[in-house]
């Protein structure tokens, strides 16, 4: 594997640590299995792209992918907690929602950025070639991410939200109005996921209504490689985790695209992660069972 | 002061096994007394309990916290007059959180959440000091993660978050039930004290009429979603528990011969 291909693998897992810790806040945090993620991804990449190919600037662009990735979040936290529809299934009718949604968006089933500004081409510095500076700067993206939530979680009201995940009765019973608390998680992990479609669309030359297609299985591959590299309850580890996991994830699946003995190829990616997911989902209950000399 | 009006309450209405839980309960409990309420599974304990703290709505009758009517409040919205300690030890405490932060989280109860350090120094060390008082070395594992702790140190700690803010009403859900004897006895003792020390207006739900006649200083018992027995002062110093299941049986008994009538 070449140099070029490892950064550009280290480039989308660093986007997808924006995804793995949305993820972190929905299934972990709010135990709410939310697949928005699938629809709130490519909106992200949708607004952005459309919004810089008119001629805004790619930061307000950003900054307007963002707030729309958290609105989805909301509309998938609304249909949950006011109108009582099963997390699961009020997540599928928004993620097949905003497939419709983005499509309307881009006008078209994709919108390429190819000579238009990205913030990447209006930040970057003269002295670093492209495939360094990317990098550089999503890192700098993540770990304000990571640290904002690192700090948000030990707040009274990302207390509330954490007790809200965890024990929603007794939550409630201290006062936490969890109605509300569901709606926030929502909206901050999809914000999340929709700023990292955006970032995701300026460094691949464009948005495409085919972008999020398992967004959520990566994210959740993400979340769980992490937490299999660095087990802990502590939440500033478990944000480490997942962005770890991000990356390490990446690179495995570029390691596995790149080796020609394997024989696999780009559109075989999904179902890769689909059977790495699998693995790593059924490994716990096999060491169990080792372990234990017994199944049930 | 709590105020409960001819509730009523019934479940799976119009079905084959609909169920009568409330049936014109009334009960006041004047501000400071500590009321224990006993009967039998299905008597409406519970039901009645879950009514007070919000869980269940009522289908009909009028619920008063200081005369304030929080009928139609849900149980956040109740949550600053209403402390509550649950009967299962994992209830009431946040497993995933650490001691501190599940009193941080209680230490709200009721007030406003914002964007300050749900831990502030000062109270931890207040935290400290209310966790020393029960003597289980609790005070200098305040960073563990409460899933750690065993089911009678949990429900101690649940016991002193009740008691971090001041309350309208304490309910006690039958919580020490599932506790061994000697931690149930630890916590009851401790519920007695805590209750004394913030001169609480408490209602406890027990099975144990010993319970029931040991704490506090009024006992009613319940019978078919109603008060069917209503005993304080001296009346209640000369009782014991036999006394208590005579009357039980009596009520029982009663309400036997009624439905022979019926049937006759």
């Amino acid at each position: 594997m070449s140099l070029y291909s490892l950064l550009g693998a280290f480039e989308i897992g660093l986007i997808f640590a924006l995804v793995a810790l949305g993820v972190l806040i929905s299934f972990r945090i709010l135990r709410f299995p939310d697949l928005t993620v699938d629809g709130s991804f490519p909106l992200g990449g949708a607004v952005a792209a459309t919004l810089i190919a008119a001629g805004t600037d790619p930061f307000s662009a950003t900054i307007a992918a963002t707030l729309a990735g958290a609105l989805a979040g909301t509309i998938t936290g609304w249909l949950n907690v006011r109108l009582r529809i099963m997390d699961l299934l009020a997540s599928i009718l928004m993620m097949i929602a905003l497939y419709s949604i983005n499509l309307r968006i881009m006008g078209r089933p994709n919108v390429p950025l190819i000579t238009e500004p990205t913030v990447f081409t209006l930040l970057k510095s003269e002295a670093l070639a492209d495939y360094v500076f990317r990098p550089l700067l999503l890192v700098g993206v993540v770990l304000v991410a990571k640290l904002l939530l690192d700090w948000f979680f030990t707040t009274q009201t990302g207390l509330a939200m954490r007790a809200t995940g965890s024990n929603p009765r007794m939550a409630r019973a201290q006062g936490v109005n969890t109605g509300w608390m569901i709606l926030g998680g929502m909206a901050l992990s999809n914000a999340l996921v929709g700023l990292a479609g955006a970032l995701f669309a300026q460094t691949q030359g464009g948005a495409d209504i085919s972008m999020g297609v398992g967004t959520i299985v990566i994210g959740l591959a993400a979340v769980i490689v992490g937490e299999s590299i660095l087990p802990s309850r502590k939440l500033f580890l478990a944000t480490l985790a997942v962005i770890l996991g991000a990356i390490v994830y990446r690179f495995f699946i570029a390691l596995a695209l790149n080796s020609d003995f394997i024989g696999l190829q780009a559109q075989d990616l999904n179902l890769v992660t689909a059977l790495l997911v699998t693995v790593a989902l059924v490994l716990p209950m096999i060491k169990r069972r080792i372990a234990g000399g017994k199944g049930n | 002061m709590l105020s409960a009006q001819d509730l009523h309450m019934t479940f799976n209405a119009g079905t084959p096994i609909e169920t009568r839980a409330l049936r014109g309960m009334s009960l006041e409990i004047p501000a400071g007394q500590f009321v224990t309420v006993i009967g039998s599974n299905g008597a409406g304990k519970s039901t009645l309990l879950n009514a007070v703290s919000g869980d269940m709505a009522v289908d009909r009758g009028r619920i008063e916290i200081d005369g304030v009517d929080v009928t139609r409040q849900p149980v956040w919205e109740r949550a600053a007059r209403v402390a509550r300690v649950f009967q299962d030890p994992m209830a009431g405490t946040c497993e995933d959180l650490t001691i501190e932060e599940n009193m941080a989280l209680a230490d709200l109860r009721g007030g406003k959440r914002g964007f300050r350090h749900a831990v502030r120094p000062a109270r931890r060390e207040e935290y400290r000091a209310h966790l020393a008082t029960l003597g289980l070395g609790l005070e200098n594992r305040i960073g563990d993660r409460i899933g750690l702790l065993s089911g009678g140190q949990r429900q101690a700690v649940s016991l002193l978050m009740a008691a971090l803010r001041p309350s309208r009403i304490l309910l006690l859900d039958e919580h020490t039930a599932a506790l061994d004897p000697r931690t149930a006895q630890f916590v009851l003792q401790l519920t007695a004290r805590i209750v004394a020390e913030h001169k609480l207006t408490t209602m406890m739900v027990t099975h144990s009429m010993r319970q029931a006649l040991d704490v506090g200083e009024r006992t009613v018992m319940l019978h078919q979603g109603k008060v069917v027995l209503d005993v304080a002062g001296a009346e209640r110093k000369g009782l014991d528990v036999r006394h208590l299941l005579e009357m039980f049986e009596k009520v029982r008994g009663e309400q036997i011969d009624d439905d022979a009538l019926l049937l006759g």
